[in-house]
């Protein structure tokens, strides 16, 4: 791993004081994780952070996945947000979900709810501890299929249908906030309501293949005011996994966690194994080990050397002078790092502007850092999303293109 | 980054006032994580998940069950008379989101 990050002199983890400040210097076991099962998917949404789509034929076994729940029963990790890929796909996905549960970890998975037919949403509304997120992203068709891909917007609330039918409780719709999308909160939250679940909204960040269409999906600053007013007025009743918190900057703070959680108190464990600092972190530079060497995931959360970096305050870079710093805390890291930015100065979305202006005076030389862990599809996928135009998939014979193409009818 | 859903607790609308005259303890399905500051509290009921921010305040939630009311054990684990208000009020918000239960005096 080289050093990406700035700086951080190690300092002393103070006594008392607030809460947020303590998870600066990080826990002895994540609150919770994010464990994706599978790089495999059926889609090949425009923006997915994990670049999925094709299996890696060096994911965790069952039996390597079944010992890491055991740790992470051990750690008293109490629950995990599973995802992928699409984590249903994984043949073994039933009984690793029931592995889980019946070792104390409590699981939230996400998935486009490809698997989820009427026996599926019954034996889920049977299980005590488990939570089910639905992604959609867009409270249309038009919208939603444009990333998600053709059909998927269906597929979604077939998903949604079956599991308001088998009378599953509290599950949720999460959606990434995108420009396209932003201004259908208020159907989105509707939606959502027609079902007795609960609406999720997330931040659209420029990982994984969300690198390739961040510039033309991310919220306008106009539409980030907006989402702030309207987590602000809808926030009790919508979850967010924290991800706003950027937004803090243009006032009152939102409510959750307003800081970056990366190696201190959440981390991502991938399909094959490799533990890095979060989510939307996939890249060499945010690795932190892998949880099949000697010591597994305990070993890398406690002992790797980039979470130790990670877990302590920033004290320095550009935003540390700005009023607003202990409202955003500078952002989220990996929003910076793959748009080039420096990981101690202004998110690309500072609400403050200074974002804009950074990304504006990035050498136009700049090769924005780029994963070197891609699974996309290599083939055309059936309902590819449509964002970056209709793929180019030449006909394999003349009349698929038209039934009378090249028939000569005169 | 992907964190937790740490919003605010809610309170039953039929909840009691919390009365520190009577016998109290940490609730049977809630499990206390050690964290270099207090400890992680989950409650696999309600799966609502909570931080106690000091070790004291760890060792009294332990104690509760072992004595006949919060005053008893705030003394037995030598919290300083003055801070008893802050510490009811600290177990007050912990009985809310049903951390702490009400224990049939034995």
């Amino acid at each position: 791993m080289t050093a990406v990050l700035p700086t951080r002199a190690p300092t002393q983890r103070p006594t008392g004081g607030k809460l947020i400040d303590q998870f600066e210097y990080g826990l002895d076991a994540p609150i919770c994780l994010t464990w994706e099962l599978t790089y495999a998917c059926n889609l090949a949404c425009a923006h997915c952070l994990s670049s999925s789509g094709r299996r890696d034929p060096r994911e965790l076994s069952t039996a390597e996945a079944e010992a890491v729940i055991d740790e992470l029963q051990r750690m008293q990790v109490f629950y995990v947000n599973v995802g992928g890929g699409e984590p249903t796909v994984r043949p073994d996905f039933w009984h690793l979900l029931d592995y889980a549960i019946g070792h104390d970890v409590g699981v939230k998975f996400s998935t486009n709810g490809v698997k989820l037919n009427k026996a599926r949403a019954a034996q889920l509304a049977r299980t005590d501890y488990v939570d089910v997120q639905i992604s959609l992203d867009g409270a249309t068709a038009a919208v939603n299929d444009r990333v998600r891909g053709v059909g998927s917007y269906a597929t979604a609330i077939t998903a949604l249908e079956n599991l308001a039918e088998a009378g599953m409780k509290d599950f949720k719709v999460s959606v990434v906030v995108t420009r396209e999308n932003a201004g259908q909160l208020d159907a989105f939250k509707a939606l959502t309501d027609s079902f007795g679940a609960q609406l999720r909204i997330t931040r659209l960040r420029p990982s994984g293949r969300g690198a390739d269409v961040w510039d033309e999906l991310h919220p306008t600053m106009a539409q980030q005011k907006d989402l702030y007013q309207w987590l602000l007025a809808n926030g009790d009743g919508v979850l967010t996994g924290d991800s706003f918190f950027h937004l803090s900057a243009f006032g009152e703070a939102l409510p959750g966690l307003n800081l970056c959680g990366a190696g201190r108190v959440v981390c991502l464990i991938d399909p094959v194994g490799d533990v890095y600092a979060c989510p939307f972190a996939i890249h060499e530079n945010f690795l932190a080990g892998n949880v099949r060497s000697p010591g597994g995931f305990q070993t890398v959360w406690q002992q790797s050397e980039l979470f130790a970096d990670l877990r302590n305050p920033q004290t320095g870079g550009a935003c540390t002078k700005c009023q607003h710093f202990d409202s955003c805390r500078g952002g989220c890291m990996a929003a910076k790092f793959f748009t080039g930015l420096p990981l101690d100065g202004p998110d690309p979305e500072c609400v403050q502007g200074y974002g804009e202006s950074a990304l504006a005076a990035r050498d136009l030389e700049l090769v924005t850092p780029k994963s070197h862990i891609d699974h996309s599809h290599k083939g055309p996928v059936r309902g590819q999303p449509t964002l970056l135009g209709m793929p180019a998939i030449p006909p394999a014979k003349i009349c698929d293109e038209s039934p009378l193409a090249g028939l000569d009818l005169r | 980054m992907t964190g937790p859903d740490t919003g605010p607790v809610t309170i039953p609308a039929d909840e009691l006032p919390f009365d520190p005259s009577l016998p109290w303890q940490k609730s049977p399905s809630v499990a206390l994580r050690p964290e270099p500051f207090g400890a992680l509290v989950y409650h696999f009921g309600n799966r609502k998940l909570s931080f106690l921010k000091s070790q004291p305040l760890v060792a009294v939630v332990k104690a509760l069950g072992e004595h006949p009311d919060v005053p008893s054990t705030l003394r037995a684990c030598d919290v300083p008379e003055a801070q008893h208000p802050a510490y009811v009020t600290a177990l007050a918000t912990l009985s809310r989101s049903q951390m702490i239960t009400r224990r049939d005096p034995s």
